[in-house]
């Protein structure tokens, strides 16, 4: 009896659950094109434009990081590393679709249409930095994880019943995010109502220290798409052509119609979670690190382009120049905002004040007028 | 004795109830290797191992949900929740689960869980992060809602909670973390739950506070002392059940009291303390019963937090409006 083979082999079917997502790649980390078909498709110039992208978030990134030293930003998520998963995938975007993105999000927004001084003044705190002007199709960025996945989801309902075309719903989470349930419930829902959305789950490796083994038993987080019944893949996040693509693939799925899209972008982290003490010598290894330093998105990219001819050391330091004189004027811009109200506060809590809010707001203007 | 920081007092009281109870069992976002984003987990897992204390997953009703099940199993849990503003996405397994087990079961099971948690403004973090919750916690039937002001209570109240067989929410103060230093004994002792603390004798008013606003309310206390006014100042440390005899025994010997929280005003535990008063010690009233708090609105955006926070000027100001009322 002992040695009947049970009804199924539970190990064997353990075995073969997402062996079949296998990392998008357009160019490796050589700079070798594996994929010429794809980079036939753009102009030098175009090409140029998606590495001026990553060179200026990779800026940004080093102001953020000297701003944040100096006091003069509060609070922080770098972004070093993730140029590739974040600029690839937002650059395949229309600006009229919705951007639902969290605290790492912060170089989409700007591509989408956030000032560069409100981003700033969304990282001091300060409710200027929250204030979007109606054309720019986006909400601030999200802080519960996960949150901002099952909203995404409602977001692309609403464009699915207003019958808009041409119009999707994206949003961002992390490694880490994809063990909330409102991460599962996000793309259920998306695909039960077969809503316009495009998932992107940048898995960079880490959720603050926790590593990606860690949250889950699943071989890859691409394969958590297969239960709620939409298409995923696994992309290269440290290829730029190779994020572009899919995600305008992903997109124009989307867009059509088909229902919602996952996509798991392979990154890493290269600095801290957040400039507020985390320290990753505390969960992690230099010999780790350095592979992952090394298939930085802007090496192989920029080697490509600079083998081609179209790129110099000298264009990007004309680049790098512009862009930092722009956040520059972007600080400034930011150090004018003028000092927040507590009754301006309280005028926000509801359309029509109650007594409780009416008695603060007096006592508040007193206090203001002195 | 050693001299230890409020967070030093909580890991001390953490690090004593895992070498005395193989039972207990700590877990949460980043508190195995990383020692928790505080540290108050610091070298914990290195001692005690990951059988004892490890990472979950990402999911804070994931957490809940495991201490439950752990608690069935003969587990004391001692979950995290790496910070207060994350608990909605748990908020059925306290409110709508463990702290409803010992009733649903008519007494056959019950759960021995200490959520912590860390709350409280005052250093400039991003939204979600500074919220203080316990009025939302303190409606929840079966719950204790704890919270220390000084690394003495924090280490004491803490075995208290852990040796509790009944779920604790443990609300830590952030910006009490490192700010605060005292002498503790370096052996594991227990403060007693349910009872507030009367911190300084007066005569003329009670300040009935808890939290980081017990020290405020100490320092306005010394301030009037010179004026010679005599402040009392009760440290609720367990805001729900209230300890009802230890406010009205202060409150019927000063006949003047304010209830001061850091939270929003509707519906906070200052509200609950005020209508004590005025359900069980209103003879005892020369004046209204005062309150300090924030105002209603949702916690503010970083740069404008110190204008929102109750600051010691207001409760200065509230203390003599009722004594001069
Ligand atoms: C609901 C909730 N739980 C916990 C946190 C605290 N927290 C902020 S970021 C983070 C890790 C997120 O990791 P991941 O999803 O991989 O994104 P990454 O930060 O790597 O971009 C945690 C635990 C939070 N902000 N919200
Ligand atoms: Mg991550």
């Amino acid at each position: 009896m002992d040695n009947e083979k049970p009804i199924v082999d539970f190990s064997e079917i353990r075995d073969a659950l997402g062996k079949n997502f296998e990392p998008v790649q357009v160019m490796d980390g050589q700079a070798n094109v594996v994929n010429q078909a794809i980079v036939s498709k753009y102009s030098n110039d175009q090409l140029v434009d998606f590495l001026k992208l990553m060179i200026w978030e990779r800026t940004l990134h080093q102001r953020s990081n000297a701003l944040t030293r100096q006091g003069r930003l509060g609070f922080y998520a770098p972004t070093e590393g993730q140029e590739a998963s974040e600029m690839g995938s937002n650059s395949a975007m229309k600006s009229t679709d919705v951007l639902m993105p969290a605290y790492r999000d912060i170089p989409q927004l700007i591509q989408h249409g956030l000032p560069v001084y409100k981003a700033f003044l969304w990282s001091r705190g300060h409710v200027l930095g929250n204030e979007y002007p109606e054309d720019l199709h986006a909400m601030p960025p999200q802080i519960i994880i996960g949150a901002q996945y099952i909203q995404a989801a409602g977001v692309a309902l609403g464009i699915k019943k207003n019958g808009t075309e041409d119009k999707v719903a994206y949003s961002y989470t992390g490694d880490g995010g994809t063990s909330q349930g409102d991460f599962y419930e996000g793309m259920n829902f998306a695909g039960a109502f077969q809503a316009p959305a495009v998932f992107i789950v940048q898995n960079n490796g880490y959720a603050i220290s926790v590593p990606r083994r860690k949250q889950t038993a699943a071989r890859t987080l691409a394969q958590k798409a297969v239960a709620a019944g939409i298409p995923s893949v696994q992309v290269d996040g440290m290829d730029f052509l190779a994020v572009h693509e899919v995600t305008k693939a992903a997109r124009e799925y989307a867009a059509a119609g088909n229902g919602p899209v996952m996509i798991e972008t392979l990154t890493y982290r290269f600095g801290p979670h957040t400039n507020a003490g985390d320290d990753p010598k505390r969960y992690r290894t230099k010999e780790e690190e350095q592979p992952w330093f090394d298939n930085d998105p802007l090496i192989r990219y920029r080697k490509y382009l600079t083998d081609q001819g179209v790129w110099s050391e000298d264009l990007e330091n004309e680049y790098v120049e512009q862009v930092k004189a722009d956040i520059k004027a972007a600080v400034k811009q930011a150090d004018e905002a003028p000092k927040q109200k507590m009754t301006e506060f309280l005028e926000n809590v509801f359309e029509e004040q109650p007594q409780n809010i009416q008695q603060q707001i007096t006592e508040y203007q007193a206090k203001e007028s002195k | 004795m050693s001299k230890k920081t409020y967070i030093q007092a909580i890991t001390d009281a953490l690090r004593l109830e895992l070498g005395s109870d193989e039972k207990t069992l700590i877990f949460g976002e980043d508190v195995g290797k990383n020692g928790g984003v505080f540290r108050a987990t610091d070298g914990l897992q290195a001692e005690f191992g990951e059988d004892r204390v490890f990472d979950t997953p990402l999911a804070e009703s994931g957490i809940g949900g495991l201490s439950i099940g752990l608690a069935l199993e003969g587990f004391r849990p001692i979950p995290e929740i790496q910070f207060l503003g994350f608990i909605f996405e748990t908020m059925d397994s306290i409110a709508g689960q463990m702290s409803r087990e010992r009733f649903r079961t008519g007494g056959t099971r019950h759960m021995p869980i200490t959520i912590r948690s860390p709350y409280g403004g005052g250093t400039h973090t991003p939204e979600m992060h500074a919220d203080s919750l316990e009025g939302y916690l303190a409606q929840i039937p079966g719950l204790r809602v704890v919270t220390p002001s000084n690394p003495y209570d924090a280490k004491g109240l803490l075995i208290s909670s852990i040796r509790n067989n009944d779920p604790v929410f443990f609300l830590e103060n952030l910006k009490l973390y490192r700010s605060m230093k005292a002498d503790i004994p370096d052996e594991a002792y227990t403060v007693p739950l349910d009872k507030a603390n009367v911190v300084r004798e007066g005569t003329d008013i009670s300040l009935i506070a808890y939290s980081a606003q017990v020290n405020q309310s100490l320092k306005v206390a010394e301030k009037l002392e010179k004026e010679g006014i005599s402040v009392e100042v009760v440290d609720l440390r367990t805001l729900s059940p209230l300890d009802e005899d230890t406010i009205l025994k202060s409150v019927e010997k000063t006949g003047r009291a304010v209830a001061i929280q850091e939270a929003q005003r509707q519906a906070g535990i200052a509200a609950n303390v005020a209508s004590l008063i005025a359900e069980k010690g209103a003879l005892y009233l020369s004046a209204p019963v005062g309150r300090v708090s924030a105002p209603d609105t949702v916690y503010p955006f970083g740069l404008a937090e110190d204008d929102w926070l109750p600051a010691e000027d207001e409760i200065e100001a509230k203390t003599r409006e009722i004594l001069n009322y």
